[in-house]
């Protein structure tokens, strides 16, 4: 055994998990801690890539804090590639043959993205987004480029036709399912995004999947084929079908790893000292309302913020509220609260309020007897957190929700005001 | 990391509409180049093609566009990312502010007969208000013109916003009638009466010559007009103004009333993202416009000591009552800043009000019993008329609209402007306005920060899960209304729930376990 009780605490992964379990540990103790990261000296917000790529911010708006920060609060830092972890001599090994002892270890790697298995995959020209230099990449080779397709609908992929787009770059987007964000949208948001990405020019199309890419002599990207057998010419190809947790180094760490590095309700993982959260950890036995691996930036944060409490001293077991979620497709924004699937379940109903010309829409999810409110998600429409959660927390009627709809409206001032019609269609709703 | 370089104009439209602009601008001073007396339509000639340039660049860029934000390559563009153009803008509007301040005559301003560009405005001055054209006639003239322009601009690009669209239309309303019509007309109608500010939404201390011996006596000679421009005054001053503050915070005036705001917010709006975030420049903002506060009470309180000296024994109070009055009011406020708001005040925020404030009183105790005539060590004259001449023309000139291009569009409100800095105080201590956050919903982006022309750092509020409460906010809802995840809404509520710090965002149980 070192001198492991003076050892840092080290956390591999800057992101939003790792730097929010630093700052919380710091408020409570003053043991050392050691951020390690490959991508980039300081924390950044990955969920605003884009806004660098269209030139809305620079590089450096993306870090939240400034550098002074992180000697204030004796945070240490390092540039550089973990390649293995000795879990018995309690070090990590970095990739220029360092080792570094540590007396707890959190692992916060954060998600890769996911590949399709087809040749061709890692040719020039065909980009994923989800690092910086992903980022930096494509920002170098869409000068002057013209045609792209993006493969995958969910949200990461319509923020790279955005991207795009900003460019003004052709924008072919191959969906595999029948409507956009199937996991979480239902058919008429769908649509409704579907409608306003073509007002963008952005050729979507639906039930359709890359067969193969082509790529010409020099191994750049020329084209690809579609799973009907059209061909499709491109100078650029955005992969974005999905996110998978970044785990493929710890493979001979002995740690317990299924999809994630599988951890208990304390955020621990099977061998002693060592912790995981954030995209890479995966909850073995999620509450009800949760999922076992929750790749978004509030579900990181609330992991760093409750791993913070527990190794200063008092254990806490990680319990999330409510689900919560936003996004933005192009200009329309999306909020939900409280849990609303694409199908409604054999004891739930949906109440559905749209305004499609304005982009606008407001769902219900609700148990049909008790009529007890489950979740909302909408669109063009801002909704107060605080007031959903209270109401879900109370478990309220949908009568008594509509009644009282306007104390949860977070539109700006003067905006148009919708509870009026959407209390009036309920009154009309047939499950009502 | 470093981003590929766009270029400057996108489509004809915009390029059409800058030459358009240019010529107008060159029509506007050819006459300073060339001796000859330019035509007459000159003058309507250029102002139109300045306007019509500026509509056509601006349909271009925003006509046939989705509502939605439009702030691509804003951080590539070189006139809006401190590139040369930037740069260019910069020196013109220096140069431009540096003539009509310090070289009018070579604007061609002559009070004996004006030429050059001047000339141009006589016939029109003469028209608004029986006079030949002043340089100030011209400055206010192409200051109208630009914030009426630009807003129609501002419009355009905020579409679909309606607290925006609103808010700008008011801007211009209050700036054509009443920092523009009004008074030209009334100076058309009551030729003979004194001047003073005839601006009715002028209040001290924006107008730091309210108090002003020349302008009380103006106005308390200038008939019922005066008479009504002092009550009017004096009311927004201690009535009006307090009482919208509380109700709406200072945005009632910073981003929808005042003349300076109405320009930053229109012609400066390109360029609100150049304001800098960085902690140290909030630490320089905090001491300027504590130090603006201390310098403009200290020189109304001198200004008006002087008045009352100089006035007749019969009136209401005289010079030694009032300086008690000042230094007793200054007392009590002082001890209500230690004690009643002592935990919503900062550090340095304390100890510069403290420091200052005593040294205020230790000035006005030791002048004020040795019967000069001069409170302060030199003469009350020159006093405020140095701080007008530095406040006026160097601050809010050349370094506040001058510099839009590369220190932002919010400079003087920021760091030199005497009302802000006493509205601001009230903001911060007693006004139902926040900025909420709307729970745990931030993603750090640092869109809200970036687009922030105060240079608020919005995001280390907001990802805390914390409401905003900042006497700096002019509360022109740009943060709210660039947030992707709808996280930012300003309100009015209640002063007790305005500023919560959660331990977590809202999401986690932590604190209810
Ligand atoms: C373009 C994009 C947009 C998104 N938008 C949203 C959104 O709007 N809302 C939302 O909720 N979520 C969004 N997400 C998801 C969100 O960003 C992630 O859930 C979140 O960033 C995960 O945080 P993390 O701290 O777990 O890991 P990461 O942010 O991935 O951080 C992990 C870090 O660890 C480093 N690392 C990994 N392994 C090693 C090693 N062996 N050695 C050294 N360093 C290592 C990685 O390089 C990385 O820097 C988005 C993601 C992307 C890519
Ligand atoms: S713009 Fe919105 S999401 Fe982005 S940092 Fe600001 S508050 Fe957070």
């Amino acid at each position: 055994m070192n001198n492991a009780s003076t050892a840092p605490i080290i956390i591999i992964g800057n992101g939003i998990a790792g730097t929010t379990f630093a700052r919380h540990f710091r408020k409570k103790s003053n043991h050392p801690l050691l951020l390690i990261s490959d991508e980039n000296e300081s924390f950044f917000s990955r969920t605003a890539l884009m806004y660098v790529f269209m030139g809305h911010l620079r590089w450096n708006d993306l870090e939240p804090y400034e550098d002074r920060f992180w000697a204030d609060n004796q945070i240490g830092r390092i540039k550089g590639r973990v390649t293995e972890i000795m879990s018995t001599e309690q070090k990590i090994v970095l990739k220029d043959g360092q080792a570094l002892p540590y007396k707890k270890l959190v692992l916060a790697t954060g998600s890769i993205p996911r590949d399709m298995g087809l040749k061709g995959e890692n040719s020039q020209g065909v980009f994923r987004l989800y690092h910086k230099q992903d980022l930096e990449a494509l920002d170098r080779w869409c000068k002057g480029k013209k045609k792209s397709v993006i493969v995958g609908g969910g949200l990461i992929g319509v923020e790279l036709a955005e991207m795009l787009r900003s460019r003004k770059m052709e924008v072919t987007y191959l969906v595999r399912e029948s409507h956009f964000w199937a996991n979480a949208l239902c058919v008429e948001e769908a649509q409704l995004i579907a409608n306003h990405l073509s007002d963008h020019q952005v050729d979507l199309r639906f039930n359709c999947t890359l067969k193969a890419i082509e790529t010409d002599r020099n191994g750049e990207l020329s084209g690809c084929t579609t799973q009907d057998d059209q061909h499709l010419e491109c100078d650029t190809m955005g992969i974005t079908i999905g996110v998978r947790p970044n785990v493929d180094f710890l493979k001979n760490a002995g740690l317990n790893i299924d999809k994630g590095v599988v951890v208990d309700e304390y955020l621990t993982t099977n061998i002693p000292h060592i912790y995981a959260i954030g995209d890479c950890a995966q909850i073995a036995h999620p509450l009800p309302h949760r999922n076992a691996i929750e790749a978004v930036w509030y579900a990181g944060r609330m992991m760093g913020e409750t791993l913070a409490e527990t190794l200063t001293n008092s254990p806490t077991p990680y319990r999330p509220g409510h689900w919560f979620n936003s996004a933005k497709f192009f200009d329309i924004e999306y909020q939900t609260y409280g849990e609303i699937l694409p199908l409604p379940t054999k004891n739930e109903a949906h109440f559905l309020w749209q305004s499609p010309q304005e982009n606008k829409s407001l769902r219900f999810a609700y148990e049909k007897d008790s009529k007890i409110f489950k979740g909302v998600s909408s669109l063009g429409l801002r909704l107060r957190h605080e007031v959903f959660d209270q109401w879900l927390e109370e478990k309220i009627t949908m009568t008594s929700l509509l009644e009282q709809l306007e104390k949860a409206n977070f539109d700006p001032e003067f905006s148009r005001r919708y509870e009026k019609q959407i209390s009036a269609k309920w009154k009309e709703h047939p499950h009502q | 990391m470093e981003r590929t370089p766009a270029s400057i104009i996108q489509n004809y439209g915009q390029s059409l509409g800058l030459l358009l602009g240019g010529c107008g601008l060159l029509g506007l001073i050819t006459p300073a180049l060339v001796v000859e007396q330019p035509l007459p339509w000159t003058l309507g000639f250029s102002l139109f093609l300045m306007t019509a340039g500026v509509m056509l660049y601006s349909l271009s860029l925003y006509r046939g566009r989705l509502p939605g934000i439009k702030n691509n390559d804003v951080w590539i563009h070189p006139l809006t990312s401190r590139g040369w153009a930037g740069w260019l803008l910069a020196s013109g509007l220096t140069v431009f502010y540096i003539l009509i301040y310090f070289y009018p005559q070579h604007l061609g301003y002559h009070p004996e007969g004006n030429t050059g560009i001047v000339g141009l405005f006589d016939p029109l001055s003469v028209t608004l208000n029986g006079k030949p054209a002043t340089q100030w006639f011209v400055y206010g003239l192409l200051y109208t013109l630009a914030i009426v322009v630009f807003g129609v601009k501002f419009i355009m690009k905020y579409q679909g916003q309606r607290y925006q669209i609103i808010r700008t239309l008011v801007l211009m309303f209050f700036q054509l009638g009443f920092a523009f019509f009004i008074p030209e007309l009334l100076a058309l109608l009551h030729p003979d009466t004194p001047y003073f500010a005839k601006d009715i939404k002028n209040m001290w201390p924006l107008n730091y010559y309210f108090f002003d011996q020349w302008h009380l006596k103006n106005m308390l000679n200038g008939g019922r007009l005066g008479l009504f421009f002092f009550l009017s005054g004096l009311a927004m001053t201690f009535l009006v103004s307090p009482f919208l503050t509380y109700r709406y915070g200072k945005r009632w005036y910073c981003s929808w009333v005042c003349g300076c705001g109405a320009l930053a917010e229109t012609a400066g709006d390109p360029f609100r993202q150049l304001s800098s975030k960085k902690i140290s420049v909030w630490k320089l903002e905090r001491w300027s416009i504590h130090v603006v506060l201390v310098l403009v009470v200290l020189s109304t309180i001198s200004v008006i000591w002087s008045f009352l000296r100089k006035a007749s024994p019969s009136a209401i109070i005289n010079a030694e009552q009032f300086i008690f009055g000042v230094i007793g009011l200054l007392v009590v406020m002082l001890l209500i800043l230690l004690f009643a708001f002592k935990n919503e005040m900062r550090t340095d925020a304390r100890f510069t009000l403290i420091s200052l404030g005593l040294l205020l009183l230790g000035l006005l105790l030791v002048r004020g019993w040795s019967g000069e005539n001069n409170i302060l060590f030199f003469s009350s004259y020159s006093f405020t008329k140095w701080y007008g001449f530095f406040i006026g023309a160097i601050f809010s000139g050349v370094l506040g609209v001058g510099f839009y291009p590369l220190l932002g569009s919010r400079v003087w409100c920021r760091f030199g402007c005497p009302m802000a800095a006493i509205l601001g105080l009230q903001q911060r201590l007693f006004s139902r306005f926040r900025i909420t956050t709307n729970g745990g919903q931030c993603i750090s982006c640092g869109n809200c920060s970036a687009y922030c022309e105060m240079g608020i750092d919005v995001r280390a509020y907001a990802q805390r899960g914390q409401n905003i409460v900042r006497s700096s906010c002019v509360g022109c809802g740009i943060c709210a209304t660039v947030c992707p995840r709808g996280v930012l809404k300003l309100e009015n509520g209640t002063i007790s729930n305005r500023s919560i710090t959660p331990s977590y965002p809202l999401g986690n149980t932590i604190d209810k376990q």
